[in-house]
């Protein structure tokens, strides 16, 4: 349907929350006329500015690097600013991510988030003197935990996964996604730690291996197979690590 | 009203921020407030890299860098701080690396570095491989590898408070106010010192490589409370920002070796800047690119012109690129592979700001007086480092080294001497005030934000951009009186206390449009070009008139601060023409 300038007509129906007005989540449709070479991001801003100033989100590089925006889109966890309307079509769903607290329409309570990234101490971990330069790392070393530096923290891994939907105290696909980029650093010694936390009951071992993180990531981050790195460093201890 | 008492309050938790956190978080009482989650600041953005003398891949000294960021800055750089920042750049990168910041690396194992604007071999004999990196998401793994430290170091952070007011009693900084999103309450924070690190304000135009964030908000507030805003009409256009959407492509791109072109297929930088070609400084090549367009070589006599990474090969591409290129196709639909790129000049970076020395201690008139207990650092701080122009990968140098500086000088010179300063009477006044007359005119009459922030933006876009004269800039002088008297009067559509980012935006762009106010003011005074400001009617640099900086006060007048002037810090470099 599009229009004589080029523009489409896009149905947007959001899940509300407004806790100072209504107790219980509702939906509701929007209908904007955009660019179909628009991010959603743009479609939900047009919305904020022109028709409903209260439609509450989070943003702000929008271009897919800060990690603000990861929300549910037409059932898939996606950044709203890496979505062009033209790849996800004139009728859009628009949730909250599953799996978090909702404090007000498509924002989240990100602390209990932040708070199991902490667990897995996700720091640098080597007590041996510095040395006056840098640090010596052959670029083999450096490519083998390449990856799983390219996390934005978005959450989106974690409110796609069917274990965390059933248990709130699992550390979740992120956490161990950062336990793995130190644990594969040839810097770090801390792996023996973080392997310690992750063997836990609420380790590494609730993951059921779905792959739902990994179609989530809006970073093309393997999650799964980092998940079972660390699986197998577990198993096998230190050795598995080279 | 909610009061916290710490000794250190650092507003801004990007790469400056958390850099000064950093040198206090062992043995102060601090807190760092930040309007987005730390790891969302807009320092994640950054791509390219950070310079620093390490010489790893070829021989090179911190006194070639120091003269490349004068030279950059067309002159107007203070040359005491430039020494430092191209000294300390060094131990600052090895800082983030003992951190575990995982650069590229060369064969032995060293840090990489790679050719980036304006970085030159033994004073401007030809580019040097000087900006250390990270592929191309080198601000990411800045910011990731400082939170991680300061997770470490257990930094107290409240995330997602606004700061909306400064607080000076006794001749001292003494506290800022800000509001909690989640609840809508206002905090006083009691502070000995307080260090504004709140980044820039590039959401003053409408193609912009800045985040929704960057809205100016720490030099607003500064300047409603009387302090002076330095060089404002010194404002980087980037050459490369996507087309008609601003998203940045790093220079890095240049660095390895990419070619812009235009409707002809050819490398016009090359007849511009024979030596540097592409990798001329960033006002130079957006200059290059306008006067392209003008003389109808645009691509398909529009207003944009092409990058090119194809003849990288795509081993390289996805090596050294991966990300820029993934924005070329995920929002251009174009396949950097095969095809260029479309681009045009995007508004990128302040090099202005809140006036500080070389310590981050702001400083508040002509005789750089300081005012005890306030610092900044990052975007938001003038040093001045970056002149008229910055260079690409200054800008991480100067969050690191001067965001080093300032927590080091609080901590061992400014804490033990200081103390608090009361506060003042009735100290959340101006920011309850602010909240609860907004949140009243909710629902009633009159325009809402929209129209107030496209015409800013649209209009600074027209007449501030990369060339201006003394018609565009009055115009725009004019129309900023316009705008604050229709923001003063704006309208909300949401009156709630849960998460009012509406609230949020109206407030931003009121700070967009007290920065907006201090750089018209600034570039219509500067009747000459230098660096990123170009003046059409005076297009020669005149260091007679103009060899200094603008210190601009508000006034009652809209539209019209009170401008003063201050002398630049020569001391080794002796301004000369600017080739390339
Ligand atoms: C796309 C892009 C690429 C870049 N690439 C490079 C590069 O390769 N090399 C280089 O040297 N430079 C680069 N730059 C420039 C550089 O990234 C920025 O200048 C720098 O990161 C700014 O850092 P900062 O710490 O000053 O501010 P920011 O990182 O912007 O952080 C500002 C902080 O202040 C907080 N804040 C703002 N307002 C308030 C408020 N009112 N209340 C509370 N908190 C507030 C924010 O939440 C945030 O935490 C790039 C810039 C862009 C846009
Ligand atoms: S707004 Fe930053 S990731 Fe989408």
């Amino acid at each position: 349907m599009a229009a004589a300038d080029g523009t489409l007509s896009v149905q947007i129906k959001v899940k509300r929350y407004q806790p100072e007005k209504e107790a219980k989540p509702y939906w509701q449709e929007f209908r904007v006329q955009v660019d179909p070479k628009d991010r959603l991001l743009d479609a939900l801003n047009q919305i904020k500015w022109e028709q409903d100033g209260t439609l509450t989100f989070r943003r702000s590089c929008a271009h897919g690097v800060c990690g603000s925006d990861a929300m549910r889109i037409n059932g898939r966890n996606r950044l709203a600013c890496k979505l062009l309307i033209e790849d996800v079509g004139t009728r859009i769903t628009v949730e909250p991510m599953l799996g978090f607290p909702v404090i007000r329409d498509l924002v989240v309570d990100m602390d209990p988030f932040f708070a199991k990234y902490e667990k897995i101490k996700p720091y640098l971990i080597n007590d041996e003197p510095e040395p006056r330069t840098e640090r010596r790392q052959s670029p083999e070393q450096r490519e083998r935990y390449d990856e799983t530096t390219k996390c934005i923290l978005c959450g989106a891994c974690t409110g796609s996964c069917p274990s965390v939907w059933a248990n709130a105290d699992w550390v979740g696909p992120a956490s161990i996604v950062n336990a793995h980029r130190f644990i594969f650093d040839s810097r770090d010694r801390g792996a023996n730690e973080r392997l310690q936390i992750l063997s836990d009951r609420n380790g590494v071992w609730r993951c059921r291996t779905i792959f739902n993180c990994s179609e989530a990531c809006p970073r093309g981050i393997h999650v799964t197979d980092a998940i079972e790195e660390v699986k197998r460093a577990i198993m096998y201890g230190s050795n598995a690590i080279e | 009203m909610n009061y916290h008492k710490f000794d250190v309050v650092i507003v801004g938790a990007g790469g400056a921020g958390l850099m000064s956190a950093m040198q206090l978080a062992h043995n102060s009482s601090i807190a760092v407030i930040s309007k987005l989650y730390p790891t969302r600041s807009h320092t994640g953005a950054a791509q390219g890299g950070v310079a620093a003398a390490l010489g790893n891949q070829e021989e090179d000294h911190w006194k070639w860098h120091m003269f490349d960021t004068v030279k950059g800055g067309d002159y107007l750089t203070d040359q005491d701080a430039a020494e430092i920042l191209a000294r300390e750049a060094i131990d600052a990168v090895y800082d983030l690396e003992h951190w575990g910041l995982p650069f590229n690396r060369t064969p032995d194992g060293k840090i990489d570095q790679r050719r980036f604007g304006g970085h030159t071999r033994n004073f401007g004999e030809g580019p040097v491989r000087r900006s250390c990196y990270a592929a191309d998401r080198t601000g990411h793994m800045i910011l990731q590898t400082m939170y991680q430290q300061s997770v470490k170091n257990q930094v107290n952070f409240f995330n997602e408070y606004m700061m909306l007011d400064l607080l000076i009693n006794d001749g001292q900084a003494c506290g800022v106010v800000a509001l909690c999103l989640r609840d809508g309450s206002i905090h006083v924070f009691h502070a000995k010192t307080i260090v504004l690190a709140t980044g820039g304000y590039g959401r003053a135009w409408r193609i912009t490589s800045n985040a929704l964030a960057c809205t100016g908000d720490g030099m607003a507030v500064a300047y409603r409370r009387g302090l002076p805003l330095e060089d404002m009409e010194m404002y980087q256009f980037h050459p490369t920002g996507l087309y008609r959407i601003g998203i940045l492509l790093s220079e890095a791109a240049r660095g390895e070796g990419a070619y812009i072109l235009n409707n002809e297929g050819e490398r016009f930088c090359i007849r511009y800047a024979p030596t540097m070609e592409e990798l001329a400084p960033r006002d130079m090549v957006s200059r290059f690119i306008v006067q392209e367009i003008a003389e109808g070589r645009g691509i398909g006599g529009k207003d944009y012109v092409y990058l090119s990474v194809a003849h990288l090969g795509k081993e390289k591409i996805d090596a050294k690129l991966p990300d820029i290129t993934d924005f070329a196709r995920n929002y251009l639909n174009v396949e950097p592979y095969y095809e260029p790129i479309p681009i045009q000049p995007t508004a990128h970076y302040a090099m202005g700001g809140i006036p500080t020395d070389i310590e981050g201690r702001v400083v508040v008139d002509e005789q750089n007086t300081v005012l005890p207990g306030l610092y900044a650092a990052g975007e938001v701080a003038c040093v001045s480092v970056h002149g008229a122009n910055r260079l690409g990968t200054n800008s991480l140098v100067d969050l690191i080294v001067f965001g080093r500086r300032a927590g080091k000088h609080i901590a061992a010179k400014w804490l033990p001497e200081a103390d608090f300063a009361p506060l003042p009477a009735n100290p959340d006044g101006y920011a309850t005030e602010l909240v609860e007359g907004l949140l009243s005119r909710a629902n009633g009459k009159g325009e809402t934000q929209e129209r107030i922030r496209q015409e800013l933006r649209d209009e600074m876009t027209e007449k501030v951009g990369v060339v201006r004269s003394e018609t565009t800039l009055l115009a725009m002088q004019q129309k900023i009186a316009e705008l604050k008297e229709r923001w003063a009067n704006v309208r909300l559509m949401d009156t709630s206390h849960t998460f009012n980012t509406e609230l949020m935006e109206v407030i931003e762009l009121g700070n967009l449009i007290e920065c907006a106010e201090a750089t018209v003011a600034g570039a219509l005074a500067r009747k000459e070009s230098r660096g990123g400001h170009y003046r059409e009617d005076y297009q020669k640099r005149d260091d007679a008139n103009f060899l200094k900086h603008t210190l601009a006060y508000r006034s009652d007048t809209p539209g019209q601060p009170d401008l003063r002037y201050k002398p630049v810090v020569i001391t080794e470099f002796q301004p000369k023409e600017r080739k390339y």
